[in-house]
């Protein structure tokens, strides 16, 4: 069987309409987890990284790490949230519990979402959570509220200069994502 | 074909002569504002530095390369009765260009890199500031001090018609600037709340997009102490050129008691929550307010834009207050409505709800009191 | 093959023949020139004085939007596909393009690409208001309802791009005249094959940014989103992977037009023909990894903003290099300055101007300052108006009379030329002013600190459109009539496209022309 056409401007043409179809797929399927990846390697963006499974390690108590917490909220979610405390000191390879307390203050029961995000960057791929309510969405009724809790270590490798780093929240409404069924059966509870 | 050349050459001229003049009086003059700021700030300084050294390798190479070109095209025209040479090639002169470029290169890049790798030292900050764009106004914290304030254009809208003149600081004015201490290491920590906008402030050498969901950082030591006006430098939809940044910077004690005086006032609007208000007293706020947060979107006579901002004079403001209050405090999600519940008072929200439900005949009769505000806000 | 073109519309609904095809792209691409022109003057007529006058900010940055795609995808890349159409195979002697049904096609979708995009303006919540990179989240899930129309509108803009570039590397690679060796082909073609490779890469990946755009404006994906684990930046590596080969694409084709044009002039073969083929590879190479230089504020880790700064000056030097075979060019040459060598030159001077701010903008802790300000409107406004604009322009001025026939006014062509040169000039170097003093770009009102450079800048738009009304009608008064063009029009000139008859028949080269390499 043969594939390709003998005329050799058909055969020319066909070559790069698949390699351009090629490119497509390419920015499609091949981009988006590309730059995913990069981000996980350099810390772009002050993605954190997924669970951290804690490893017995020393814990380092010749260096304090000054850790700050903020929270934003996206436009267009309008439940109060933040940290329960602003600043915590730790010294690297302990594990610290923090929480955020995050309320529903609407009429409708909603979906909500927070996404971290680390400053310096270059402090990202040092910052380990073990357990964090990012890794979920929070769903929460109407009026009610809730405790977020967070635990994190900081590796003993984290380079010798950094010595303040700032974790961010910013907190989306991501209710339309979701069925009714789908957002009773995440409902989170105050702890 | 002499005129041709010669107008370029003139041409050419002109504009070299004019740079370089104006380049030298460029400290002087502050009327025709030409050439990149020096700025306050060790960064800044820098960039002008490198500003400066890249203009003038520019220069140079434009005056030989431009020189040679119209010597060649005054002397080496037909109408001179010139013969034209029939050469095409030469390796070494062909490798002379590419190499003697790259040594250039080489001399402008290392500054550069040097430079580059001082403006990502956001290590040991003394202050640090967090500021969140918001479409279209900004946010700012300073961290570990629970002081947190929007700053919003305060330029009247007379001035922005054309109904009254412009002031000096016209676009360049806020209702609350950001004050910060001179000779301390500042952080700033840039996110948004919506869209993509970028905070600058030219004399900082300070400039971050703020991308919503993440944050980026940046520093300044402020030498002197001043005023310091920037704009959001990335397009962030309809009021874009309408969200300026003001930041005073003041001696440590100064400063010191900015923060104080922030805070006791955060406290007294706190107390005025409890307070009831006249109605009269509540419109006229209103409409400041409206005027101020409202405007830019439903426009100033309550009619909105058809299509794309709806009009007050109908619907939500005309309709049951407690859905008004709502919309006012927590947006209307997937729309250009915002949640001001955070950004306006409980005074503030109940005086613009009263105004909206008042104004333009509207006349509803009824009003909200800033504790109505504060229990929404508390879900009740 | 010797029958003449069909009559009436069919003509040109059906036809095949490049050279219609061609003057069709050409004709759309003025009429678009002017439609975004119209674009601009509104925004230099707001910008005349501060203060809200015209328009109000919302349609402002419609127009902004518009004037950009318009412009680039509308003006500047269908005149060049324009010009290949007509010149690539008069110039390897081939009787038409390799694929002539797709051609028909390729141009056939474009004009109901822009009435797509040009009805947004009347929709509801009116036309994309979020600038010619419609950077996410401003554009997806704060955009107006007429993103949908815009998406659709860049996707067939994108389809005829490709066929456009399929089909000219199909005639280079298989239809040269016997003899007519890669290395021998005309500047023109070589910049074109190059172009169109960049096509066939980069379109494809500017679908594939508005695609993920509509699945997550429309089918719940998160691609840009934060909220669901996408990240806004990503839109902007995605664009401006396809974006800065897209600025190379449009400056390309201007290399050969002007490479053509400065030996005819000077009367002296071109300077380092093998040099000039082997820069514009390496600039086309080097666009593909410097594209993070648009995105220096956006927080890139320190070594990425070290490597896309080094990697960005290091087009400097292929640049440099053209520039310098050109100046060689015209060096102990007899020149004469008519109509397209004046644009010709003002290219290599006002383009070689906007090569230095490019090199300045490269300059990572200084795009710090320069970043999204006027500094930076003038300098693509530099590389592409003379750059783009003034070669096309000079191309016209050259092949008109091969195309038509006859000879266009010297005179008219002279002033049409200077009009344009001092409007250009007045429009856009007060810019560079107004960026240093720290003027935002899209902004619809400003502080009076840059109140004189913008009135100055207006003034100057307003005199550069009005010379575009000359050259339509320098255009039109050539072909109604004139004096009859020479078969070689100019002295001398290099290439097979002289050696057939002025008007050039509607069919030529239907037997393969011998080819003699004068070099």
């Amino acid at each position: 069987m043969k594939l390709l056409p003998t005329d050799p401007i058909k055969r020319l043409s066909l070559k790069l309409a698949v390699t351009s179809f090629g490119f497509l797929l390419f920015a499609l399927f091949v981009m988006p987890p590309l730059y995913d990846a990069f981000c996980e390697i350099t810390g772009l963006n002050g993605k954190t990284g997924d669970k951290y499974e804690a490893v017995d390690a020393v814990v380092d108590t010749s260096r304090d790490i000054k850790v700050q917490f903020v929270a934003t909220n996206n436009s267009g979610m309008p439940w109060q949230f933040g940290p329960e405390v602003k600043t915590v000191t730790v010294h690297p390879g302990e594990q610290t519990r923090i929480n955020y307390r995050v309320k529903n203050t609407t009429g409708k029961d909603m979906i909500g979402q927070a996404i971290p995000s680390l400053t310096p960057y270059k402090a990202s791929s040092y910052f380990h959570k073990t357990e964090c309510f990012c890794f979920n969405q929070q769903a929460l009724l109407a009026g009610t509220e809730a405790e977020l809790p967070m635990y994190f270590i900081i590796d003993q490798d984290l380079p010798e200069h950094i010595k303040t780093v700032t974790l961010s929240y910013t907190l989306f409404d991501v209710t339309d994502r979701f069925s009714k069924e789908e957002l009773l059966s995440m409902v989170v509870t105050d702890q | 074909m002499l005129k041709a050349a010669g107008g370029l050459c003139a041409r050419m001229l002109g504009f070299a002569v004019l740079l370089t003049s104006q380049l030298a009086l460029a400290d002087e003059t502050e009327s025709l504002k030409f050439n990149m700021t020096r700025g306050v700030t060790p960064v800044s300084q820098d960039i002008h530095g490198l500003h400066m050294q890249m203009f003038w390798w520019c220069v140079g190479i434009g005056v030989v390369v431009f020189g040679i070109m119209f010597v060649s095209m005054f002397l080496h025209r037909k109408s001179r009765g010139v013969k034209p040479a029939n050469f095409h090639e030469s390796t070494w002169l062909e490798l002379t260009w590419t190499a003697i470029p790259i040594l250039i290169l080489v001399l402008m890049g290392i500054p550069a890199s040097k430079s580059l790798i001082n403006l990502y030292d956001t290590r040991e900050s003394e202050v640090d500031v967090l500021i969140t764009g918001y479409q279209w106004r900004w946010k700012y914290e300073i961290l570990g001090e629970d002081v947190s304030f929007f700053s919003n254009l305060s330029t009247p809208r007379d001035e922005i018609e054309g109904f009254a003149e412009k002031n000096p600081n016209y676009l360049l004015e806020v209702d609350e600037p950001l004050v910060l201490p001179v000779g301390k290491k500042i952080r700033f920590i840039v996110t948004a709340n919506d869209v993509i906008h970028n905070w600058w402030v030219p004399d900082f050498g300070v400039k971050r997009d703020a991308i919503p969901g993440f944050t980026n950082d940046s520093w300044a030591i402020i030498e002197e102490p001043g005023t310091y006006r920037g704009q959001c430098a990335e397009l962030c939809g309809k009021d874009h050129g309408f969200m300026p940044i003001v930041v005073e910077a003041k001696t440590q004690e100064e400063y010191r008691a900015w923060l104080d005086e922030k805070k006791a006032a955060a406290a007294a609007l706190a107390e005025l929550t409890e307070k009831t208000f006249t109605f009269d007293e509540l419109y006229a706020q209103g409409e400041e307010v409206y005027n101020r947060s409202c405007a830019a979107c439903h426009q100033a006579n309550g009619e909105g834009l058809p299509g794309t901002f709806p009009s007050l004079k109908e619907g939500i403001a005309v309709g049951p207050i407690q859905d008004h209050i709502d919309v006012v405090v927590n947006g209307v999600p997937g729309t250009a409505m915002q949640a001001f519940g955070e950004q306006l008072s409980e005074v503030d929200i109940a005086a613009v709800v009263t105004y909206e439900r008042n104004a333009w005949g509207n006349n509803m009769g009824d009003l909200a009191q800033p504790l109505d505000i504060y229990n929404h806000k508390q879900g009740k | 093959m010797a029958h003449g073109p069909a009559k009436g519309i069919t003509r040109w609904l059906y036809t095949t023949n490049h050279k219609d095809i061609g003057s069709m792209y050409l004709w759309f691409s003025f009429a678009m020139f002017f439609l975004g022109g119209i674009f601009a003057l509104v925004i230099r007529a707001e910008l005349f004085q501060p203060g809200l006058q015209i328009v109000d900010p919302n349609f402002f940055n419609q127009m902004t939007t518009m004037h950009g795609l318009v412009m680039v995808f509308g003006a500047v890349m269908p005149a060049f596909v324009g010009l290949a159409n007509w010149m690539i195979p008069m110039q390897i002697g081939a009787p038409d393009m390799a694929l002539p049904r797709m051609n028909n096609w390729s141009f056939w979708i474009l004009p109901f690409a822009f009435a797509m995009l040009s009805s947004t303006l009347f929709m509801d919540g009116g036309a994309p208001n979020f600038g010619w990179t419609f950077y996410a989240p401003l554009s997806t899930t704060y955009a107006p309802p007429s993103v949908t129309f815009f998406i659709f509108a860049i996707h067939i803009m994108g389809a005829s791009s490709i066929m456009g570039a399929i089909n000219i590397i199909a005639t280079i690679v298989n239809m040269r005249a016997p003899g007519m060796t890669y290395m021998k082909m005309p500047l023109f073609v070589w910049t074109w094959l190059i172009t169109a490779f960049l096509l066939i890469a980069v379109m494809p990946v500017l679908a594939g940014v508005v695609t993920m755009m509509l699945m997550d404006i429309h089918f719940g994906t998160s691609f840009f989103d934060a909220a669901g684990g996408g990240d806004p930046v990503l839109f902007q590596h995605v664009f401006w992977f396809f974006g800065h080969p897209e600025v190379y694409i449009m400056i390309l084709p201007a290399f050969g037009i002007v490479s053509a044009i400065i030996p005819t002039f000077a009367r002296k073969p071109l300077f380092g023909y093998a040099s000039m083929v082997y820069a514009t590879a390496a600039i086309a190479f080097l666009s593909f990894v410097v594209w993070a230089h648009h995105m220096f504020t956006v927080g890139l880790p320190i070594a990425g903003e070290l490597f896309f700064m080094w990697a960005t000056m290091l087009i400097a030097v292929p640049t440099g290099v053209k520039v310098f075979n050109w100046v060689a060019t015209m060096f102990k040459g007899a020149m004469t300055f008519e109509t397209p060598m004046l644009f010709s030159i003002a290219f290599v001077i006002l383009f070689t101007i906007g090569g230095f701010s490019g090199l300045m903008l490269a300059i990572a802790p200084a795009d710090f300052q320069y970043h999204d300000t006027y500094f930076v409107v003038a300098h693509f406004h530099y590389v592409l108006v003379p750059g783009a604009i003034f070669s096309i322009t000079a191309g016209v001025y050259y092949w008109l009379p091969k195309w038509c026939g006859n000879m266009y006014n010297e005179t008219m062509g002279k002033l049409h030329f200077w009009l344009a040169f001092i409007g250009l000039n007045v429009t856009f170097f007060p810019m560079h002013f107004s960026g240093l003093a720290g003027m935002p770009r899209r902004i619809p009102d400003y502080n009076m600190m840059f109140a004189d450079w913008n009135m100055i800048s207006s003034v100057g738009a307003f005199l550069f459109g009005a010379a575009q009304v000359l050259f339509l009608y320098n255009v039109i008064a050539t072909i109604v009539g004139g004096k009859k063009a020479t078969d070689e029009v100019w002295e001398n000139p290099e290439g097979l496209e002289w050696t057939v008859p002025s008007p050039a028949p509607y069919h030529t080269f239907s037997e393969p022309p011998e080819f003699k390499s004068s070099h």
